[in-house]
């Protein structure tokens, strides 16, 4: 079937495990004040792909995937916003071998939820904001889409990256990361990295061409150097809280 | 020791086989670089002074020449930079860095140059020379045609030559240190005398006079030696008498000739051997292993050839194309990478990054992980290395093939090329277009300069593909034939008026020859091609009806983006053109090949080539070698790589196809480590699918703008450009923006 598509990243090496071909699906129902891909918000879409056309892209990157253990990933907007189409192309891959990643902030149709979490090995988890205040005035949205899909995820088998962009002002501060944390907790065992992207503006020419006002006007980037200390203090989070589960089976 | 103890025996002691001595002596390594050792402070004092005054030579634009003779093995007195920390020895002439004049090739060339840097050939040099002595370049003219003479200033064939040394010919410099001269010389004696009962045609006169020559380059080379105090006319017994041996083959070699790529070949296995025996026998340790190989690199890092300043402009800096090949497999399987592999690339951080000798691993998917990880960091840290396919090339050249220049492979000391240069197609697409007259060339009296005949000029209002086609099919016939037939021209010459005898003595007496062509502009024709295919598109005339420029109307599939509409025409362009080629018989029965590569002339195509149906303007840059139109790959750097990828190596581009891949560290993964796993997974991937070559930068846009701006800032900082590196300092502010506009891929 067909899925509306925004771009294809063929050499993508930061979204999940190894070197990935990366879709990029057309459509979010976020508005996240600090967006850098705006043109992927629209639901109407120029290009358009199929799962079989997903697949034989695959295979002819299928020799770089090998020895780093990479594969694909499904980006977007919001990949779960086309659950029938990400999760037949889901099943394709798998049937094919290959490893598959979806990167998503949970918004989507919940009863795609769990087959689509069978068929994939790594979610990159986008938590916007920890509370549900700051979840809606961010992004334009109820944190409940999140929690939804954050409930069906206590099952899921695979692996799970948790990302944070990270804005001055917002949630640079330790008590907002420890609650960005609690939000996870739960998931330890299943979490293999917690990602702070630093807050940039590479963004903002996207805007202009789009000719739509830029949410975060005279806000500065964020620092790097800070945002890898909080990710460094989040990642200490997470191992006590393995550790501390382990030591409760013993 | 005696200089064969304790080497297993084989075909090679009865005659020259050098391959034969590694694959029985060799030791395969499988670990990392950590046994490596740093810099000993002799070496370290020896490079300072060296840097110094490579440094001094680049800033001051200043010139050394020796003009009190010309060019010879064994023309020069011995020449040290601090005898006492020298370890290796030997300059071309009696002071590191001073240019030796070598008028064979070409006076002009010789007069330009030293004209150029306030010199003149020492009383009656000159007029005596060019009294007595005809010259290649004389020749040359002698016997072209008006055609090849149009073609030439035209700028549709560039780069040829025939106007100094053809290069591209690697001698077996190991034989010296296996064999001694001795050796050598009663086997070439041998070879001679097996032709004796041979009828004196052409090519039995001809092939007794090498030989002949060949034996008196090995009494100089012999001679050479002994003013530096050593007797090569026995075989090396030792590891550094391996490496100043094999170092006096090619200081031989760079004396007596001045090709524009004078390349090492394939050594690190064969030294590997000599190390191994003496870190066996505690004659050496480690460090004094990494010092003889870093004293011998600071010796192929001084070796100049005298060249215009226009040549320089061209080339960026004066590279010589010291390619020395690394790694690869044997064909038993085994990996022919050593302890001394990494002891060569090591000296990228013993001494610095830098673009000589020009680091060519030869990648495998079986070479063992430590090594590509090693090469892969080295990479990220110095830019200075390039990869070819060795799985690609083991099959058509065995395991004892070498890389001359960027990408040209033979046998070594078995084979040998006629180097072509390039055509440059973005032209012949205009001809095809315009009716066979140039679009930016006039003659003398102003009037239009008609370069191929017979063809229609296209009068249409949008221009239709199978039109355009039939006639570029016809440029083609016509091109490739006259392109074939002046290379002949040019090789006969050459062997006649400025036969290579040393480095030729360094090869068996009957080699196998190549005659490399090359073209230029292939993703500017394919994309065209395309434009034509799937928009619409529209030329704009002059008042003499030539197509100046064109307006292009809806999207089509662009080179670089794994697309298989346009890709194929690329891959159709570069068969058509080669089998065209093939149809024209070649000089000494050579074989024809073909390349696809530019080094840095894709910018001086671009500004002698007038607006092509692709959307680029008159004069801008083309894409240098096989990589595709600057900032056109839309889909990732993996889909840019499997466009060139499919570019066929074997019988058609087998002269090898040139890719330039930049890309900002940050893309390459969050830690160190992960930009090592990367890089090395995308070689792999990459050469999987049957891609020839690949370049690898690992920088940021923002890094080359600086150095624009702060040269000062930047002394060493290396770059690869296209199948050679060069300091970013040297190029030309248009070839500095060239590159800052080509493709740097980052992740979304």
């Amino acid at each position: 079937m067909n899925g509306r598509l925004h771009s294809i990243e063929t050499m993508g090496l930061l979204d999940g495990p190894g070197i990935r071909t990366i879709f990029f699906l057309q459509g979010c129902p976020l508005r996240c004040a600090y967006c850098h891909n705006p043109d992927s918000q629209s639901m109407f879409s120029k290009k358009h792909i199929t799962s079989d056309e997903v697949l034989s892209t695959a295979k002819k990157y299928k020799s770089y995937y090998k020895r780093t253990g990479g594969g694909i990933t499904f980006s977007g907007g919001e990949p779960l916003l086309q659950g029938e189409f990400l999760l037949e192309s889901l099943k394709l891959l798998k049937s094919e071998g290959f490893n598959t990643a979806v990167d998503t902030s949970g918004y989507g149709d919940s009863k795609y939820f769990d087959q689509i979490l069978k068929y994939t090995d790594t979610v990159l988890l986008d938590i916007k904001h920890f509370d549900a205040e700051g979840y809606k005035s961010l992004t334009q949205r109820p944190i409940t889409g999140f929690y939804r899909f954050l409930s069906h995820l206590e099952n899921y088998q695979g692996k799970l990256w948790i990302r944070h962009v990270m804005v001055p002002g917002i949630t640079d501060n330790d008590e907002a990361v420890l609650k960005l944390f609690n939000n996870v907790r739960h998931l330890s065992d299943i979490i293999e990295k917690i990602e702070i992207l630093p807050y940039h503006k590479l963004g903002l020419e996207k805007y202009e061409q789009l000719e739509i006002d830029y949410p975060l006007e005279g806000v500065d980037e964020m620092d790097k150097q800070k945002a890898k200390d909080f990710e460094i203090k989040m990642m200490n989070m997470l191992n006590e809280e393995k550790t501390s589960k382990r030591k409760d089976i013993i | 020791m005696s200089f064969w103890e304790s080497f297993n025996k084989g075909k090679w002691n009865q005659s020259v086989d050098v391959r034969d001595f590694i694959q029985l002596n060799y030791t395969p390594y499988t670990g990392d670089e950590s046994f490596l050792e740093e810099i000993t402070p002799k070496t370290k004092s020896l490079w300072d002074k060296a840097e110094t005054m490579i440094k001094d030579e680049i800033q001051t634009g200043k010139v050394d020449i020796d003009t009190s003779k010309f060019s010879s093995i064994n023309g020069y007195n011995p020449g040290y930079l601090d005898k006492e920390n020298e370890i290796i020895t030997g300059f071309q002439t009696d002071a590191p860095l001073k240019r030796i004049v070598n008028p064979y090739g070409g006076y002009k060339m010789v007069h330009d140059s030293l004209d150029a840097y306030g010199f003149k050939m020492d009383d009656g040099l000159e007029e005596t020379f060019n009294a007595f002595r005809k010259t290649h370049n004389q020749g040359v003219f002698d016997a072209y045609t008006d055609e090849m003479l149009s073609a030439r200033s035209a700028g549709l064939l560039t780069g040829l030559p025939d106007a100094y040394g053809r290069g591209r010919i690697i001698g077996d410099y190991r034989r010296i240190a296996l064999y001694g001269t001795d050796f050598l010389k009663a086997q070439k004696k041998k070879d001679k005398q097996d032709l004796h009962h041979n009828n004196a045609d052409m090519k039995t006169i001809q092939i007794r006079e090498d030989i002949s020559e060949q034996i008196r380059a090995l009494d100089e080379m012999k001679e050479m030696a002994a003013t530096y105090g050593y007797d090569i006319s026995k075989p090396a017994k030792n590891a550094k008498e391996a490496v100043q041996f094999l170092y006096f083959g090619y200081l031989a070699a760079i004396k007596e000739n001045n090709g524009a790529a004078m390349s090492l070949g394939r050594n690190t296995a064969f030294l590997d051997i000599y190390i191994q025996r003496d870190l066996d026998n505690n004659v050496i340790d480690e460090k004094m292993a990494q010092e003889i190989i870093d004293q011998f690199v600071i010796k192929l890092r001084m070796a100049r050839h005298l060249r215009t300043p226009d040549y320089n402009e061209l080339f960026a800096g004066d590279p010589n194309w010291v390619t020395e090949s690394i790694g690869g497999m044997s064909e038993d399987g085994r990996s022919q990478v050593t302890k001394t592999a990494f002891r060569f690339l090591h000296t990228l951080t013993t001494l610095s990054p830098a673009p000589e000798p020009n680091m060519t691993v030869l990648w495998a998917e079986d070479l063992p992980e430590g090594f590509k990880k090693y090469c892969s960091k080295m990479s990220i840290d110095t830019g200075s290395i390039q990869y070819e396919n060795d799985d690609l090339m083991r099959p058509v050249y065995g395991d004892d093939y070498a890389i001359a220049c960027c990408v040209s492979a033979m046998r070594v000391g078995k084979e040998m090329q006629f180097f072509g240069a390039r055509t440059n197609l973005g032209k012949a697409l205009l001809y095809a277009i315009n009716g066979g007259v140039d679009e930016m060339n006039r003659a003398k009296d102003g009037s239009l300069l008609k370069l191929v005949n017979g063809i229609d000029k296209i009068e249409d209002e949008i221009l239709d593909y199978d039109v355009v086609m039939k006639n570029y099919d016809k440029v083609v016939q016509y091109l490739a034939k006259l392109y074939v037939n002046t290379m002949n021209t040019i090789h006969y010459m050459h062997d006649k008026y400025a036969y290579e005898k040393g480095q030729m003595a360094l090869h068996d007496s009957q080699v196998h020859r190549y005659m490399a062509f090359g073209v230029a502009g292939i993703s500017i024709v394919a994309d065209s091609f395309s434009a034509m295919k799937y928009a619409k598109v529209r030329p704009v005339r002059d008042e003499n009806g030539i197509a100046v420029d064109f307006e292009i109307e809806g999207d089509f599939p662009k080179y670089g983006n794994d697309d298989d509409r346009v890709d194929q025409i690329a891959v159709d362009i570069v068969k058509h053109f080669s089998a065209e080629l093939k149809k024209t018989p070649v000089y000494r029965e050579s074989e024809h090949t073909l390349s696809v590569l530019t080094i840095t002339s894709n910018v001086v195509y671009g500004k002698k080539t007038g607006s092509t149906p692709d959307g680029r303007k008159k004069g801008e840059p083309f894409a240098p070698g096989a990589n595709p139109m600057h900032g056109r790959d839309e889909n990732g750097a993996l889909a840019s790589l499997n466009s060139v990828a499919k570019l066929p190596y074997c019988d058609v581009c087998q002269d090898g196809i040139s890719n330039t891949f930049s890309i900002m560290p940050a893309a390459l993964g969050k830690t160190e480590d992960q930009r090592i796993t990367n890089l090395a997974g995308i070689l792999d991937g990459y050469f999987a699918q049957g891609a020839f070559h690949l370049n690898v930068n690992v920088l940021d846009r923002e890094l080359l703008v600086d150095a624009m701006n702060n040269p000062e800032k930047y002394p060493t900082l290396t770059i690869r450009v296209s199948g050679y590196a060069v300091h970013f300092n040297r190029l030309t502010q248009e070839q500095k923006m060239e590159v800052i506009n080509r493709t740097f891929h980052k992740s979304a």
